[in-house]
């Protein structure tokens, strides 16, 4: 079935100047220049309005504005779900989405105030007094001990060492970039913090960045083997994705080749399955075997974490992971990005962080046993404002790959499952991943980073606060504002005004 | 090196291992310690009594032989190396192994080779001599599965729903397999002599721990079962 494409090509014509970079920039092959009639012409209907052309236009001669030919309006069949009926009824085929959850969905964060000193606790201003963001995860020791000679005994559980309470989460390489993993790495490093190579195996080029490196075991195993598992500063089993909890994942074969087949040590071509269970845990005990047998190949010297997605019995779940012998939980919240899912499953399975992250703190400490567990969450987190929040309600760090991505030049245009990103973040075609320049990348993304430290502080300081630590579980600085009596019990926090 | 480990837990079991300067060392007294071996590499360990779950998981190298039963997940994600269990193993075994090679004397349980992969000179091998579970060569991605029914009970070589997802690497049973049912995705037919030459190396390589001729077992009639391609989902989805 044809329709009118979502999006318009407005090209200034007086302005065109037939530079032709917008054709060449296009991987989408939208724009093409016409010999005959010296003009540049478009078929929108391959747009993705991912802002490339336009970007990259010299006289700003070009711009893509959403159609205004839209079927019947009808507020219980939008013109979004009539199209899907479409698509579903010409191929039989399963609507396959990426990036985070785009609906109007309650975003808890935007609901929620941080408090600030007046008169009575002075704020603290940090350009003049130190202020610590540095957080340290892992199995905390519940009381301390002396050794038999009175002095105190100071072994630790293995602990990552974070600058600030932010980490890039984890992306595969395949699903993005050999360019976009280089920028990640050298940023992880410079900030003192870490990234995630998500299930794709860990090029031979990055192992000299494992200090800053999480590595992941999923379900399918790719490229898990001894020097992989020692190569990162931490294991991460998941379990589960906020954008898909309860599947799996599956690369294309088209995209396992060259070295991303070569790191998921896999053939070129064959799919990268990652099945939705890992079909020998059935049981928290079956968890807690894997995670031991990770710990007994690494001789105990890395943190395990153990991720999954946020959904309705976290609380009882995230017990469950506290008790396995896992080091951290990582919680990913069902606004969290995806590289491609299920559209259906992005869009209606599992639930917010915030109310997600609030219930297992408090769930750990009514049990007792929050110090078994550092809790890492993610799902959107998009600004030091929502990381001094997730903090406050519990969180030890937050993990961010959105708006790394943002960073990197990524302009949400949720085509990544088509590999043909513009930006050169979500694809592997080697004239597309060599667009993002890591060198540039990598600082952008040390600057987005330094930023938000500076107005991690700042929020800090306003309240009095001079360190993260003071700050983690502090739900007395944060009131909600529009919020139901129940939504403010499960958050644990006062309304506006209380 | 001779250890008696029944008064050791897998962590305390694993040091000594790992300590040991001696290439060869026998552990007694085994009673189910888990994660025998995990990771390691340049050692051969042979083992009396039960080995626990997870046995030789991540192995690097290292040859385990366990001169009795096994429990699950033995070689989960092996790289390299050779575990050879005289007896019977659990679930989940090799899952995900992408080197090496698994040789079982007796039966193994559900989900056997779920999983395996391959990757260019690496193509790992299972060799069970009895009969397998369920789910036998789960999501199989690559490598050479061998199941030879050598016991004599009544069962069926396989039990229900063998080769679910699967979408690379070999399957062979000693069997004509009248009465199984495999899925749409995969082919199963007799196996040529130039496919059982193949595999012949490998039944030799089982006589050889465990005894027979592998001039008797090769003589019967053998099925292979290969995936019709390596993207079996590919028509399943549509960009929204």
């Amino acid at each position: 079935m044809n329709f009118y494409p979502e999006f318009e090509v407005v090209r200034n014509d007086s302005r065109c100047v037939r530079c032709r970079v917008c054709e060449r920039q296009c991987a989408n092959e939208v724009h093409w220049y016409d010999e005959d009639g010296k003009i540049l012409l478009s078929d929108e209907s391959k747009c993705v309005n991912c802002q490339r052309c336009v970007s990259l236009c010299p006289t700003r001669a070009l711009k893509i504005v959403k159609s205004d030919c839209r079927l019947r309006e009808n507020a219980n069949y939008s013109d979004q779900t009539i199209k899907e009926i479409y698509r579903q009824a010409e191929t039989g085929g399963v609507l396959l989405s990426s990036m985070g959850n785009p609906n109007p969905l309650p975003v808890y964060w935007d609901k929620i105030l941080i408090n600030a000193s007046q008169v009575t606790n002075p704020p603290i201003d940090p350009l003049r007094e130190p202020m610590e963001t540095k957080v340290f995860l892992g199995k905390k020791p519940e009381k301390i001990s002396r050794n038999e000679d009175g002095t105190l005994n100071t072994e630790l559980p293995p602990q990552l060492s974070l600058t600030m309470p932010v980490m890039f989460s984890a992306m595969s390489y395949g699903s993005i970039s050999y360019n976009a993993h280089a920028s990640l790495a050298r940023a992880a490093e410079k900030l003192g913090i870490y990234y995630n190579t998500g299930e794709g195996g860990l090029h031979e080029d990055f192992y000299r960045f494992g200090k800053n490196t999480i590595v992941q075991v999923a379900s399918g195993r790719f490229g898990v083997h001894k020097d992989y598992l020692e190569a990162g500063a931490a294991i991460e089993i998941k379990m589960g994705q906020g954008a898909k909890p309860g599947i799996g994942g599956h690369l294309p074969g088209t995209k396992a080749v060259g070295d991303v087949s070569k790191t998921r040590m896999i053939p070129e071509g064959s799919d990268a399955i990652s099945p939705a269970p890992h079909h020998d845990i059935y049981s928290i005990e079956d968890l807690r075997q894997l995670v031991f047998s990770l710990k007994e190949a690494t001789e105990y010297r890395l943190p395990v974490i153990v991720k999954v997605a946020a959904v309705h019995n976290i609380a009882a779940i995230a017990s469950g992971i506290a008790r396995s012998g896992a080091d951290i939980i990582a919680i990913d919240g069902f606004r969290g990005g995806t590289g491609a899912a299920p559209t259906r499953i992005r869009d209606n399975v599992g639930i917010p962080i915030e109310l997600a992250l609030a219930a297992v703190d408090k769930r750990l400490r009514d049990e007792g046993i929050r110090n078994n567990v550092s809790i890492v969450c993610g799902g959107s987190i998009r600004s030091a404002s929502d990381v001094v929040k997730a903090i406050a309600l519990g969180a030890d760090a937050c993990y961010v790959a959105t708006a790394a991505c943002l960073a990197m030049g990524c302009h949400l245009c949720r085509s990544c499952h088509t590999g043909k990103c513009n930006w050169g973040i979500a694809t592997q075609r080697p004239d597309l991943v060599k667009r993002l320049n890591p060198e540039i990348g990598y600082k952008r993304l040390v600057n987005l980073m330094d930023a938000w430290r500076h107005e991690i502080k700042e929020l800090m300081g306003g309240m009095g606060i001079n360190s993260i630590e003071a700050l983690r579980g502090n739900r007395l600085m944060l009131r909600g504002v529009g919020l139901t009596e129940k939504e403010l019990e499960i958050l644990g926090i006062g309304h506006a005004g209380e | 090196m001779e250890m008696d480990v029944s008064q050791l837990g897998f962590q305390e079991l694993n040091n000594e291992l790992r300590a040991s300067a001696d290439e060869n060392i026998t552990l007694k007294g085994c009673i189910g310690q888990r994660f025998i071996g995990a990771g390691m590499s340049g050692k051969n360990i042979s083992i009396y009594g039960i080995a626990g779950n997870a046995l030789g998981a991540y192995l690097n190298g290292s040859v385990i032989e366990s001169f009795g039963n096994a429990q699950d997940a033995v070689g989960d994600t092996m790289n390299e190396g050779r575990i050879i269990v005289h007896g019977n193993i659990g679930d989940a075994a090799g899952y995900a192994m992408r080197g090496g090679k698994i040789f079982v004397q007796g039966d193994a349980g559900y989900r056997a080779g779920i999983h395996m992969k391959e990757y260019q000179e690496k193509v790992p091998v299972m060799v069970i001599g009895g009969k397998a579970g369920s789910f036998l060569g789960e999501y199989q991605a690559g490598g050479n599965i061998i199941v030879l029914g050598l016991n004599q009970d009544e069962r069926a070589i396989v039990s229900n729903f063998p080769c679910y997802g699967m979408h690379g690497g070999k399957l062979f049973l000693r069997s004509e397999c009248e009465g199984i049912h495999f899925p749409h995705q995969v082919s199963h037919r007799p196996a040529t002599s130039e496919e059982l030459q193949e595999i012949r190396v490998h039944v030799e390589e089982y006589c050889q721990y465990f005894g027979g001729s592998a001039d008797e077992i090769m003589n019967a009639a053998f099925t292979i079962v290969t995936p019709d391609g390596k993207n079996p989902y590919k028509q399943m989805y549509v960009a929204n």
